[in-house]
């Protein structure tokens, strides 16, 4: 699906009168292959390249060396520009600063419009993607009155009616609440699942790429890890190294190890901790009834799904 | 501080007149506000006041939000009235001391008058009745002949939506801004309007440089979702003309029939 070899790029330092003074290296040799299908986490601390790389691969930026090819299309090539924007729809940070329309459902018809697809055919496309993200009901409302979370997620739905075959998202859960972040991992998930199109997900949230099928961690322009969430999250050291962090599951996971419990490596959830934990035979309580551990979580979870319900309610 | 800006002061209700093509009532009021400048006699007036009358029936808005309109124009109109009054020469009335008012200026300030209110009322009532989108959907439609002679129609309209759907998230954003340089000490309140006016600098300055930000962010994804200006895009809602379109165009047109008639006949008494 998506290509990239050798792929570099130069921001150029101008001065107040636009000469060039330098340059910065944003992306140095990135060599990705994503699949179709697949659910892919690009994870870096801030300026380690992910978000430059991002925009490769919609063709906002172009490289300055090496190519970048979507669904076999070169994006250096002109004659390709649409069709590859069409097909690999992005999502931004700022949900404010990507929604057009003054209403939901206008908003989503804006691609299909660009598209030159014919009313009817948007009004169909429009609905479709409206309850793919689960916001059908809020068609007829202003976008201002959303919360941050249902405003991503018509920003996703806006994407969908383009009928894309890959949504690369660039943070999109920044500058929101975890409710909200919750919302639209679950709405991305969804959409990988059901619709089978294909999810680069760029976040410095670790718990979000942990259902991913692999992820990527950039570092000061390069790809310094990739695997499976459980082989990048089982090199704690690494990764915080990095500038990183772990799940919290893991990092608990990783002290305990080193406190002298025999853990495996690469515990990624509450549930597995509390598996594992059960399973080393140190706490008979926990194998004689886990539930303790088991009702932990769900209540916990509870809760959290509660305040978000709320803060939609306020809106 | 910002709070209280609302644009498009939409009146939503089922009225035929809310229904109508926005094309319609736009070309409707600009026709109107002409035939106003074309009347020249109080029959004129009574016929044009009647058909406003009906209209501001039809449209079920409740005549409150239509008055609320003429707040903003009552220190001109005030103003337009005295100065005809006093300033018009003619056969004296009323005098005391050096100012008089005479036949004339009675006539010709009431004629001001009535024209402003109605001016006022017909416009204020097509804003109830269109949605500011419907508004701009109906200004780049009947615009689109413009394009021949290069005029841009089609970016205009869109930045104009695009202002309108910003403009309550700068508003916010005024608000914020104000709330923290409130925080650190900033005065909005004290001293003259110079000193007002130069409290508002660290207000304007952080809202301007944020507003190129969002500018710059929105331009790329809209470019991201494969805007190219208004060239082979088709419209989610587009604009078509019904039957009760063409019944309102041809009730407009018999009203201002009726006007020029009244203007270039001379028809009964004349004031």
């Amino acid at each position: 699906m998506i290509f990239t070899k050798k792929l570099s790029h130069d921001y150029l330092k101008k001065d107040d009168e636009g000469n060039v003074i330098g340059k910065v290296r944003a992306l140095d040799d990135v060599n990705v292959h994503v699949k179709p299908g697949e659910f892919v986490a690009i994870l870096g601390h801030n300026g380690s390249g992910k978000s430059t790389f991002a925009k490769h691969i919609n063709a906002l930026l172009y490289p300055t060396e090496g190519t970048v090819t979507v669904d076999g299309m070169d994006t250096t090539n002109d004659n390709d520009l649409w069709k590859i924007r069409q097909e690999a729809g992005m999502i931004f940070q700022n949900p404010d600063n990507q929604i057009i329309g003054q209403v939901v459902e206008e908003d989503v018809g804006f691609g299909p419009e660009n598209l030159g697809v014919p009313t009817k055919e948007i009004w169909e496309r429009v609905e479709e993607s409206l309850r793919a993200v689960g916001m059908y009901e809020y068609r007829k409302k202003s976008p201002n009155h959303l919360s941050g979370g249902q405003k991503q997620r018509v920003s996703i739905a806006g994407v969908i009616a383009m009928h894309p075959k890959c949504i690369i998202m660039d943070e999109p859960t920044a500058m929101l609440d975890p409710g909200g972040r919750r919302e639209v991992i679950e709405a991305a998930h969804g959409l990988n699942q059901v619709e089978g199109i294909t999810i680069l997900l760029i976040t410095h949230y670790m718990e979000e790429a942990i259902g991913a099928d692999r992820v990527i961690v950039m570092d000061q322009g390069k790809v310094a890890m990739e695997g499976t969430p459980r082989e990048v999250f089982s090199h704690v050291e690494e990764l915080r190294s990095l500038k990183l962090d772990v799940p919290e599951a893991t990092m608990l996971a990783y002290k305990l190890q080193k406190a002298g419990l025999p853990l495996p490596d690469g515990i990624l959830t509450k549930e597995e901790l509390a598996d594992a934990l059960a399973k080393t035979g140190l706490f008979p309580e926990m194998t004689a009834d886990k539930t303790p551990a088991g009702t932990a979580d769900p209540s916990a979870d509870k809760t959290s799904a509660g305040t978000a319900d709320k803060s939609e309610d306020q809106m | 501080m910002f709070k209280s800006i609302t644009l498009g002061q939409y009146y939503p209700s089922d009225s035929i007149l809310h229904k109508l093509d926005p094309r319609v009532k736009v070309i409707a009021t600009f026709g109107y506000i002409i035939s106003l400048f074309l009347i020249n006699n109080f029959t004129g007036y009574i016929i044009a006041g009647a058909f406003l009358a009906v209209c501001v029936g039809l449209s079920k808005v409740p005549l409150r939000f239509i008055l609320n309109g003429m707040k903003g124009i009552l220190f001109l109109l005030l103003i337009t009235v005295i100065f005809n009054l006093f300033l018009t020469p003619g056969t004296p009335v009323f005098r005391f001391w050096k100012l008089q008012i005479t036949m004339e200026g009675i006539v010709f300030a009431s004629k001001m008058a009535i024209r402003l209110i109605f001016l006022i009322i017909c416009s204020t009532l097509m804003t109830l009745t269109t949605t500011p989108n419907q508004l701009t959907d109906a200004l780049e439609s009947i615009g689109r002949p413009l394009t021949v002679l290069h005029v841009p129609v089609h970016e205009v309209a869109m930045m104009m939506s695009i202002a309108l759907r910003f403009i309550p998230i700068l508003a916010e954003e005024t608000d914020k801004i104000e709330k923290a340089q409130m925080a650190r000490g900033a005065d909005f309140e004290s001293g003259g309007l110079i000193q007002k006016i130069k409290a508002m600098v660290p207000l304007l300055v952080p809202l301007f440089i944020s507003a190129f930000r969002r500018a710059n962010d929105l331009a790329m994804a809209m470019e991201a979702r494969c805007y190219r200006g208004g060239d082979g895009r088709t419209k989610m809602k587009p604009l078509v003309y019904e039957k009760r379109d063409a019944a309102a165009y041809t009730i407009f047109l018999a009203f201002l029939a009726v006007i020029i008639v009244l203007r270039f006949v001379p028809a009964g008494r004349m004031i």
